[in-house]
């Protein structure tokens, strides 16, 4: 007799999923102008879960003149009154987060343990948190009456659907902007439910606009001339297109992009919670995670213990329906990334590093990747200097201090980066030479609405979250 | 041995020896380990995974009773719940121990006698263990010639506290050899251990020593056993075996009360140290009222429904 863990699927029926929908503009649902649809799919089964109203041209300028109009009047609201709306749509969250968790797993294909866990618990967090900042903005730094810009236009991925909405939608209306939020072509379904909620909580209309449909239609947002701010968070090819759409406009811009985050791990750390931090930072979400440890750094005189325990921490994680309350990793959200991650990871094996997986048995439909690590990889692999955005680390080794910062800064990117140590100054040696823009000391891919989040170089600029993220919506 | 092993014999040949080897351990995060225990207490154990749990946790179980108003008759009445712990179902498995004072051991062997079930000894001036070490080790003998399988001893925490480690060590080493073929639960006492750098450091000093199992806590601290500091001894215990090839018990006492927390230990266990652990051979809940709520849940799996406390026997 072994300890089989039993199926413990969190129910579905929670969650009613019409069969379809269509753009929330002006406080309505209405069809595209030219009834176009695009089908989302639950990536775990590949079952299609609705048909989404695919926004055009024509529906983005609908949706900026509607966010134009409602700016006038929420602008002028005092903080105080925005403030409810925003602590109101907070609560429901909080109400309804179980049915938003499994929605979120359907459409997104994470485990319900963490849409349950970490994305519903802070995408409230974040509403309670910039709620409260709305009626105190005079003493956020930016002088005694800082002004709101206008219509922000936001585009999000499809890695954490609700969690991005409400990093760009709470600082946005809670500074007094209006917003056109466009979600992820394969995740719509949880930001038009928050659509819904915008309507119980009796969000002005077009206060809040959200336009489902693909990259031509976020491309149409970021080039529309009525709008005076884009938020982006995605890739950085898409990101240095925005760039170079709004280069030359009115347009604020920040954008938070792609990473390559060092883990280091130091000859003196707390090696049980380095293996966890390391199993956190890289499988987290499937490893759709834009600030991912995806290169473990480990020093050379404990790489082959912290391998052996690693592997058997990997041995543990439950691949499976994400759906199930016992699963740790779940379906690689399309097949399209699912084809990315395999190119990479083949590509590491071509180039010479050994790769290595748990045995562990993937489901027959749906688009699934087993968490895989390489080691004797090379700073000159594919597989250390380009984003996976998949359950996949590479394993590098470094002989000194002086070294790990040199390894860990050599990469276009520096979202962030985690230090294992229990010498406290070596840490904040570290901490200072590092190019990252968060670091994390003992811990990885920790989350908290208070805490500014961007990155250096081609990770993007800008701060999202905290004070610093009230900037990003000022006039300033 | 291999030969880990026996560099691991040079360790204890002298009190700097020993406190550079538990020292050079790795150090323990407290958030992290914490956040780990936490996260795999939101296991969702139903239906066979939970029957299959319920009966093994109840198999684990040593009964105890460790009060100064604890009489033969005390002692009786808890070796009949031991023997059959539910008398409306036969299937009931039995629990793995009747842990007692020394003066009751007596009483519990005869009371045992033919179940297969092993009579535990607390001993070593249990709970404090402040006494003279020839008055602990007189404690352990009459325990042991009295009959008791098992022995649970508390080591000398003011000593480990005040780094004398190879005293601990030695200590153990004694009771161990007064423990003839009794097995040895060494009692950490990790509330007053206070750091978990501490709890890793004293649970390798007893496996070092000889201890056949590590346990937590006596029951009488504020502090007994948390997922978290159970969880560290159970990485404990994996390391130690790696390193050693010899296979430690873990048992967590004082402060488990219900039935799901018990299972939240038992994933602690399966994900840990792993499958090897999940027997009473391993790994033992000290516990008195965990027993029928374990009951309560098994009927509830049974039936369909909560019978109540007046349907568990109160003993």
């Amino acid at each position: 007799m072994t300890f089989d863990y039993a199926p413990a699927p969190e129910s579905r029926a929670i969650v009613d999923i019409p069969a379809s929908h269509g753009l929330f503009v002006d406080g309505e649902f209405r069809p595209a102008a030219d009834e176009a649809v695009f089908k989302t799919v639950a990536p775990a089964s590949e079952e299609v879960l609705s048909e989404v109203a695919n926004a055009g041209a024509e529906d983005v300028d609908a949706a900026v003149r509607s966010a134009r109009k409602a700016f006038a009047s929420w602008s002028a609201l005092p903080g105080s009154e925005r403030a409810k709306y925003l602590f109101r749509i907070a609560r429901l969250v909080q109400e309804r987060s179980r049915e938003l968790a499994v929605l979120e797993s359907l459409d997104n294909g994470k485990p319900i343990r963490e849409s349950r866990d970490v994305d519903l618990p802070l995408v409230a967090a974040h509403f309670f948190y910039y709620a409260g900042w709305a009626d105190k903005l005079e003493h956020a730094g930016f002088g005694p009456a800082p002004r709101p810009l206008g219509v922000a236009g936001g585009v999000i991925p499809w890695n954490f659907p609700l969690l991005m909405l409400a990093w760009k939608v709470a600082p946005a209306l809670a500074t007094g902007n209006t917003m056109v939020l466009k979600p992820a072509e394969t995740t719509p379904l949880t930001a038009l439910l928050f659509a819904r909620i915008c309507q119980q909580a009796g969000l002005p209309p077009g206060v809040l606009n959200i336009l489902t449909g693909d990259g031509a239609t976020g491309a149409a947002l970021v080039a529309h001339p009525g709008i005076d701010k884009v938020a982006f968070t995605g890739s950085t090819e898409v990101g240095k297109a925005i760039a170079r759409t709004v280069a030359g406009s009115h347009k604020r811009v920040t954008l938070e992009l792609g990473g390559k985050a060092a883990h280091i791990v130091f000859d003196d750390a707390a090696l049980d919670q380095a293996v966890e931090g390391i199993v956190q930072g890289i499988f987290f979400n499937q490893g759709h995670v834009c600030c991912a440890g995806s290169r473990l750094l480990v020093q050379e005189s404990v790489a082959d213990e912290l391998l052996a325990a690693l592997k058997a921490r990997m041995s543990t994680l439950r691949v499976g329906d994400p759906l199930d309350k016992n699963t740790d990793i779940g379906a690689i959200n399309s097949a399209e990334q699912l084809a990315r991650i395999r190119e990479l990871a083949d590509a590491g094996e071509a180039e010479g590093a050994e790769r290595w997986a748990p045995s562990c048995e993937l489901p027959s439909t749906g688009y699934w990747f087993a968490p895989t690590l390489f080691t004797g990889v090379t700073q000159a692999h594919r597989i250390a200097r380009e984003e996976i955005f998949g359950p996949v680390l590479s394993v590098l080794t470094f002989r000194t201090p002086q070294e790990a910062v040199e390894k860990a800064n050599n990469t276009p990117y520096g979202l962030s980066a985690g230090i294992w140590t229990e010498k406290g100054s070596r840490s904040l040696w570290m901490a200072n030479r590092l190019r990252a823009g968060v670091i994390w000391s003992n811990t990885f891919n920790k989350f908290d609405p208070t805490s500014p989040f961007g990155g250096y170089q081609e990770s993007g600029y800008g701060r999202e979250g905290g004070r610093h993220g009230l900037e990003a919506y000022l006039d300033v | 041995m291999s030969s880990k092993a026996e560099t691991l014999a040079d360790v204890t040949a002298s009190d700097a020896a020993l406190r550079r080897f538990l020292h050079g351990l790795p150090g323990v995060d407290a958030v992290g380990l914490e956040a780990r225990a936490a996260a795999l207490g939101t296991r969702s154990i139903k239906t066979t995974a939970k029957a299959y749990a319920l009966d093994l946790a109840i198999s684990m179980i040593d009964l105890t009773t460790l009060e100064g108003a604890d009489t033969p008759g005390k002692v009786r009445a808890l070796c009949a719940k031991g023997r059959n712990p539910d008398p409306t179902d036969r299937a009931t498995p039995q629990v793995a121990a009747i842990c007692v004072y020394s003066d009751l051991v007596a009483v519990a062997r005869e009371a045992l006698a033919g179940s297969g079930i092993a009579v535990a000894s607390v001993a070593t001036a249990f709970p404090a263990g402040r006494a003279a070490r020839s008055v602990k080790l007189a404690d352990v003998a009459e325990a042991v010639a009295a009959g008791a399988d098992e022995v649970d001893m508390v080591i000398d925490r003011g000593a480990f506290l005040a780094g004398r480690y190879l005293s601990v060590y030695e200590e153990i080493v004694a009771v161990r050899a007064a423990c003839g073929d009794a097995h040895l639960k060494v009692i950490l006492e990790n509330g007053e251990l206070a750091t978990y750098d501490n709890i890793r450091r004293a649970s390798w000093l007893a496996m070092l020593a000889g201890a056949d199992f590590i346990k937590t806590s006596t029951g009488k601290v504020g502090v007994n056993a948390t997922p978290a500091n159970t969880l560290l001894m159970l990485q404990a215990v994996r390391d130690f075996r790696a390193a050693t090839g010899r296979q430690i018990g873990v048992k967590p006492a004082g402060g488990i009360r219900t039935a799901k927390d018990a299972l939240k230990f038992l994933v602690l266990v399966n994900e840990t140290a792993g499958p090897d652990w999940l027997s009473p051979e391993w790994f033992r809940f000290g516990a008195s009222s965990l027993l029928n709520d374990l009951l309560m849940q098994r009927q509830k799996l049974g039936t369909g429904r909560y019978s109540g406390p007046d349907y568990v026997t109160v003993d």
